[in-house]
């Protein structure tokens, strides 16, 4: 997510193909580094619909479509 | 003269210069600047751009949560997040999010204000497009916090009672247009 822009695409591609893991895990560590948070949206059983804040690249469900990131919250 | 003397000076005439020769420094090195640096200082006005981004950023909220809830937020102009299950069976508690306006929440049996919790997700690293992320961006964040980590979030927020920042008058009758949303689309269409 991005002021003025909505949501951009970073990167994309298939965590079981190592090439496409590295480059995913590199990019969930620079968005982290940067102070983003990140946000893995979740369906439950019955369709609920859920999110989970992750903040480590293992603690991305496998199945996940997209890992959204945005900036941290402050008090307003 | 002294070493303080002369430290004096160096004080005063360097104050006195960037008096003196300050503005025109500034702009000889303004014009150095190469022209893409200088674009991101000022950014360009585009009435278009905050339409674009807000389009996109309802894409994203559907995607995620879901086309009834986004409906709301279309129709409305809040997303409603219901408390734990469990909470929810012993009368519970719900919030209200609105975009760029602190979250409130509320009792879900008794509608009920309880209290609002101010919170902002500043991007201070993105000038050309400003701090605020768009409307839906903004609910949605604060709908995936809600969900992942209400905890941290509500340490994170500002918490007052109702009433410092947003209309209680405006919050209750927000309820009664949910209440009113939901029946109308329960009802059988004919």
């Amino acid at each position: 997510m991005k002021p003025g822009h909505g949501d951009v695409l970073l990167t994309e591609g298939d965590p079981g193909v190592s090439e496409d893991e590295e480059r995913l895990i590199e990019e969930f560590r620079r968005q982290l580094d940067a102070g983003m948070w990140a946000a893995v949206p979740t369906a439950a059983p019955g369709g609920r619909r859920e999110a989970v804040m992750v903040r480590d690249f293992a603690e991305v469900p496998r199945d996940a479509e997209q890992v959204i990131f945005f900036p941290p919250a402050a008090g307003g | 003269m002294s070493a303080l003397a002369a430290s004096s000076m160096f004080i005063v005439l360097a104050g006195l210069a960037a008096v003196a020769f300050g503005p025109s420094v500034a702009r000889g090195l303004l014009e150095r600047l190469p022209r893409r640096r200088r674009a991101e200082v000022i950014p360009a006005y585009d009435p278009g751009r905050e339409r674009r981004a807000e389009r996109r950023a309802r894409e994203l909220m559907r995607s995620v949560v879901g086309p009834e809830d986004c409906r709301m937020y279309e129709d409305l102009g809040f997303l409603r997040v219901l408390g734990p299950t469990a909470a929810v069976e012993q009368g519970g508690y719900g919030y209200l999010i609105y975009p760029h306006r602190p979250i409130v929440a509320f009792d879900a049996e008794s509608g009920e204000l309880l209290s609002e919790y101010c919170v902002a997700f500043p991007d201070g690293g993105q000038p050309r497009g400003g701090e605020r992320l768009p409307d839906a961006d903004d609910v949605l964040a604060k709908w995936m916090a809600l969900h992942g980590d209400e905890h941290g979030l509500i340490a994170d927020a500002n918490m007052h009672l109702v009433g410092r920042q947003v209309d209680p008058q405006h919050v209750r009758r927000d309820l009664r247009r949910l209440a009113e949303w939901e029946a109308q689309r329960m009802r059988p269409q004919r």
